[in-house]
This record gives C-alpha cells, structure tokens and sequence, in this order.
C-alpha cells in the first residue's frame, strides 16, 4: 500500500476528532478534512441528557475540545455542510452545498439519527435528544411544562427521565420491558434501577407501548398506551432507538445492514474506514459483527482506525463499556449483559447502595455492573478480557 | 508534559487507569480520577496521550510546553 498522503473524516463529532487526533498523534503530517453537518464546533453527546438538559452546564461546556486544540490540529473543518452522496471505488464524497471531496482515506463516522414515531413529526412539545439543538429545545418546553411522558426504557429513556423528574417535573417512563434497562442490565439490575425511579417518584408503565398520541392544536397534550391508559402530557420525549446514518452511503456500493458493514480493522472498502455508532465491524473476541453506541467505544475505535490507515492497524476487540447517571446513581457496565446469564453480587450490598454485579454467561463472566462503584467494577473487568478478546470461530447457528 | 484533569466533568470510567496506571488512579468512593503525577517522565507520555484522548468525558488535558 503506498503511504496516504489525505484523509477526509466524515462526521466531526467523539468517532470522527478522536480519528483525525490520533492520526497526527501518530505522525500524520498530510492533509487532514473533517466535514460535518452540524455547524457547532465539535461537542459531546452524554451530557446532553445530563447537566446539559438540567442546566447545570451551559452547553458552551460539552464542547469536546479548546478552540486552540483544534487549531493546533492542523485540519480543515467543513461544518455545516452534510455529505449527500459517496462512491466508494473513487472515494469521492459530495456534499449537500455542491462540493465534492476525495482523499487517499475516507473516515465514516456519521454516528446515528434518532428514530421518530410517525405520530410525532411536526407535533409542538414532543422531543427527541440526539443533538445539542434537541437538548435545547427540549430543556426550553421542560421549563415550562408539569408533565411529562418519556416513551422508551432504554439507557437514554432512563436518563432522561431522571433528569426531568430532578427539575422537578412529573414524570411517567414508558417502555416495553418489566423494568427499564432490563436488556442492558439483566433483570436484577434493572430492578434495582426501577426501585430507584420509583423511590425518585417516577412512574414508571412497564410492558407497554405507545398507541396514539392526542394533540390539540398542533401541540401534544396526552397520549393512550396499548393497554388503553390514558396519559395527560405537555412535553412527550420519544427515546426509542437510533438509526445509523448512512442515507447518504445509498449508492456509494458499500455494503449496508444496520450501519456500514466493516471487517476486523473497521475496513469497509479499500481506502475507507468506518468508526462510531455508525461501524458494524466484525469483533474476532465475539465472533460475530456488532455495532456499539457508546461514548467510549467512538474514541477507542478512532485510535484503531488511525493505526489502521497508517498501516499499523490491528483487530478491533474491545471490551464494550458504558456508563449512565440516574439520579444519585453512577453506573457502570462492562460486558453486554446476555438474557442467559447468572447474576451475583461480587462485592458491595445493594441495600447499601454501592455493588458491583458479574453476569455469569455459559463461557464464563461477560459483564461487570457496578452501582455506584466505578473503581470496584473497572477492577473486576479485568476478569472480562479474555472472553472479549480471545478469537472465537464464528458461531455456527 | 504537564496533565490537569476536570475532576468535574470526570465520569469515573476508568479508561485512563486502565491504560496509564502510574499517573492515574480512582477514588475508591465515586471512581473520580486521583491525577497522581501531574508531570510525568518521557517514558510515560505516549500512554497519557492515549489516555486523554480515550477519555470519554474528554477531561483531561495536556500541556506539552509545560
Ligand atoms: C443524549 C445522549 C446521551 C448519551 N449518554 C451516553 C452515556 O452516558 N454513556 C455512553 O457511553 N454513551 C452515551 N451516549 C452515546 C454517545 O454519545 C455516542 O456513542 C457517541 O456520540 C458516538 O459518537 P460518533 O462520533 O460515532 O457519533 P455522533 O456523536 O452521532 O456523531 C456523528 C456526527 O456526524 C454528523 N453527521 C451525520 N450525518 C452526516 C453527513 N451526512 N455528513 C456529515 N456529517 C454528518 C452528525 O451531525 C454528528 O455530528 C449518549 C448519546 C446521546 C445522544
Ligand atoms: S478516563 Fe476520563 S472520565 Fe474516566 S476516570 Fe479517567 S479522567 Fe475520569
């Protein structure tokens, strides 16, 4: 392979910055373009449904690094200007403005959209949260609203919910799982986590699904669950999963099937990387493809995919790791939590409300949850690295 | 190299003990990073590097001039 000499990021957020930095950490002296559709500076997402959205940080605050940083990162930034088109064997991207850029290097890392129910475009009061704009204008209707219904019992349902109900709101959690985070957590966390809303004076509508929702004007004042309740609401938040942005990859002859399709150095075709939550690459430790949306896998595999096109690049095989805040509550999760593994307090006592928790799976521990605990739970990840990072032959079904 | 981190933005992740482990460490209460050596030798710049730029609350910062 000769030495790339350009590499263009596409998508200038955590996946993509932390990219083109590692890139001239590692001695990357060409030219070095990151395009962006939104016109902000580069900024971090998890705040946006903590301190940004209960005020405690202005959002000046999650911008990810100092204007200087960025200076002295010696890249041109294209903002406010998204990709519309790509071909994958000219490199060639276009943009929404009528340029067209190339590079020896394509980086996607365009992360993921936030899915929207049919009912809810274009209703005043109801919200999603993927972009500091959403947290904005939903922290604005917050300000002014007395309840409000959060459809979705994922990590951000969750969060989200706490949040608003520590502004003082009340607040009802919806969702279709017995308790919210069941499938992140496993059944014992999450219940401990449904007592803790429930204790926070949450409601939380488990097993349940959003029906219709009732509008008066343009502007959302309820909604009817599928088991026929009947909600009032001046703000509904919809956190029911995330799409990954790939629109504009249609005919770029990549291959796409929920995110764009990479090996095990995160390659999706010569010359072209992806990263984020927009990557489903292959992890060897797994033996499986898989796609994470977690802040701390966009850094992780960004320092991957920059060894990786300087042609020092080696299997992706993380460890998956998150972290959510809930009201008093830090979590901490190792691992993915399978539905088949045994749950055991390791260390800790819940009703002291700090514990960590190992999920036992058939091939030995997979996930480490810690409860207000982080360096007791960090610890015991130690335990996790050989069932994550060991190459497994593909599971044959 | 001079390392100061925001122990306000800090959300106890750990990444960057699990990488540079003689210049950070966590407190054993919240998990928030104990910075314990703001100055480190050579030999230990390439692994903060890596640390702060995994660190996914984006709080640790670097001055090389220092
Ligand atoms: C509210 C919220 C809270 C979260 N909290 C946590 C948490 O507590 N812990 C945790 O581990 N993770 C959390 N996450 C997840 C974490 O933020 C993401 O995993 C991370 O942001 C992924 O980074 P990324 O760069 O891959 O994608 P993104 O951050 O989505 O960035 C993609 C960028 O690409 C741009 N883009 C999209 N399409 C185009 C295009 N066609 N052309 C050009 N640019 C484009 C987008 O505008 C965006 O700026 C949270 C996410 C959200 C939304
Ligand atoms: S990696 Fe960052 S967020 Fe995590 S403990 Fe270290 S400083 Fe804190």
């Amino acid at each position: 392979m000769t030495a790339v000499r350009s590499v263009l990021v596409v998508g200038a957020s955590a996946a993509g910055l932390t990219t083109a930095e590692a890139l001239r950490r590692k001695g990357f002296t060409g030219t070095l373009t990151l395009l962006g559709a939104e016109r902000e500076l580069p900024y971090d997402r998890p705040p946006l449904s903590k301190q940004v959205l209960s005020g405690a940080w202005e959002p000046e605050r999650a911008q990810l690094r100092s204007t200087q940083a960025l200076a002295a990162l010696d890249a041109e930034f294209v903002l406010g200007d998204p990709a519309v088109g790509f071909d994958a064997d000219s490199r060639e991207v276009t943009t929404a403005s009528g340029r067209t850029l190339t590079a020896d290097a394509v980086v996607i890392a365009t992360g993921v959209t936030a899915r929207t129910l049919p009912d809810q475009r274009g209703v005043r009061g109801t919200h999603v949260v993927r972009n500091l704009e959403d947290a904005a204008a939903l922290r604005a209707d917050l300000l002014s609203a007395r309840r409000v219904v959060v459809i979705g019992d994922g990590v951000l349902g969750a969060e989200t919910a706490a949040t608003a109900r520590q502004m003082g709101l009340d607040v009802t959690l919806v969702g279709p799982q017995a308790a919210p985070m069941t499938e992140q957590l496993g059944p014992l966390v999450a219940g401990h986590l449904a007592d803790l809303h429930l204790r926070n004076g949450v409601e939380l509508r488990g097993g349940v699904l959003l029906d219709a929702l009732h509008t008066q004007g343009g502007a959302v004042t309820g909604l009817r669950l599928s088991d026929g309740t009947e909600l009032e609401a001046d703000v509904v938040v919809t956190a029911v999963g995330c799409v990954p942005a790939t629109d504009w990859l249609g005919n770029s002859g990549l291959n796409l099937d929920n995110g764009v399709v990479c090996d095990a150095h995160c390659r999706a075709a010569p010359g072209v990387w992806a990263v984020g939550d927009v990557a489903r690459w292959h992890h060897q430790g797994l033996g499986r493809p898989v796609r994470l949306e977690n802040r701390t896998n966009a850094s992780e595999q960004g320092l991957v995919v920059a060894a990786d096109i300087l042609g020092n690049g080696k299997p992706y095989l993380p460890v998956p790791y998150f972290w959510t805040d809930q009201f008093d509550v830090k979590l901490q999760v190792h691992g993915i939590a399978s539905p088949v593994a045994q749950a055991e307090v390791v260390e800790g006592d819940p009703v002291d409300g700090r514990f960590v928790v190992r999920l036992e799976g058939p091939l030995g521990p997979e996930c480490v949850l810690g409860w207000n605990m982080p360096k007791q739970a960090r610890v015991q990840r130690a335990d996790l690295v050989d069932y994550y990072t060991r190459p497994r032959q593909p599971v044959t079904p | 190299m001079k390392i100061t981190v925001e122990e306000e933005k800090c959300c106890g992740a750990g990444q960057c003990v699990l990488i540079a482990p003689e210049v950070f460490d966590q407190r054993d209460d919240d998990g928030i990073v104990i910075l314990l050596d703001a100055a480190p030798a050579e030999d230990q710049h390439e692994q903060v590097r890596e640390a702060a730029a995994v660190c996914p609350a984006a709080c640790i910062h670097l001055d090389d001039n220092a």
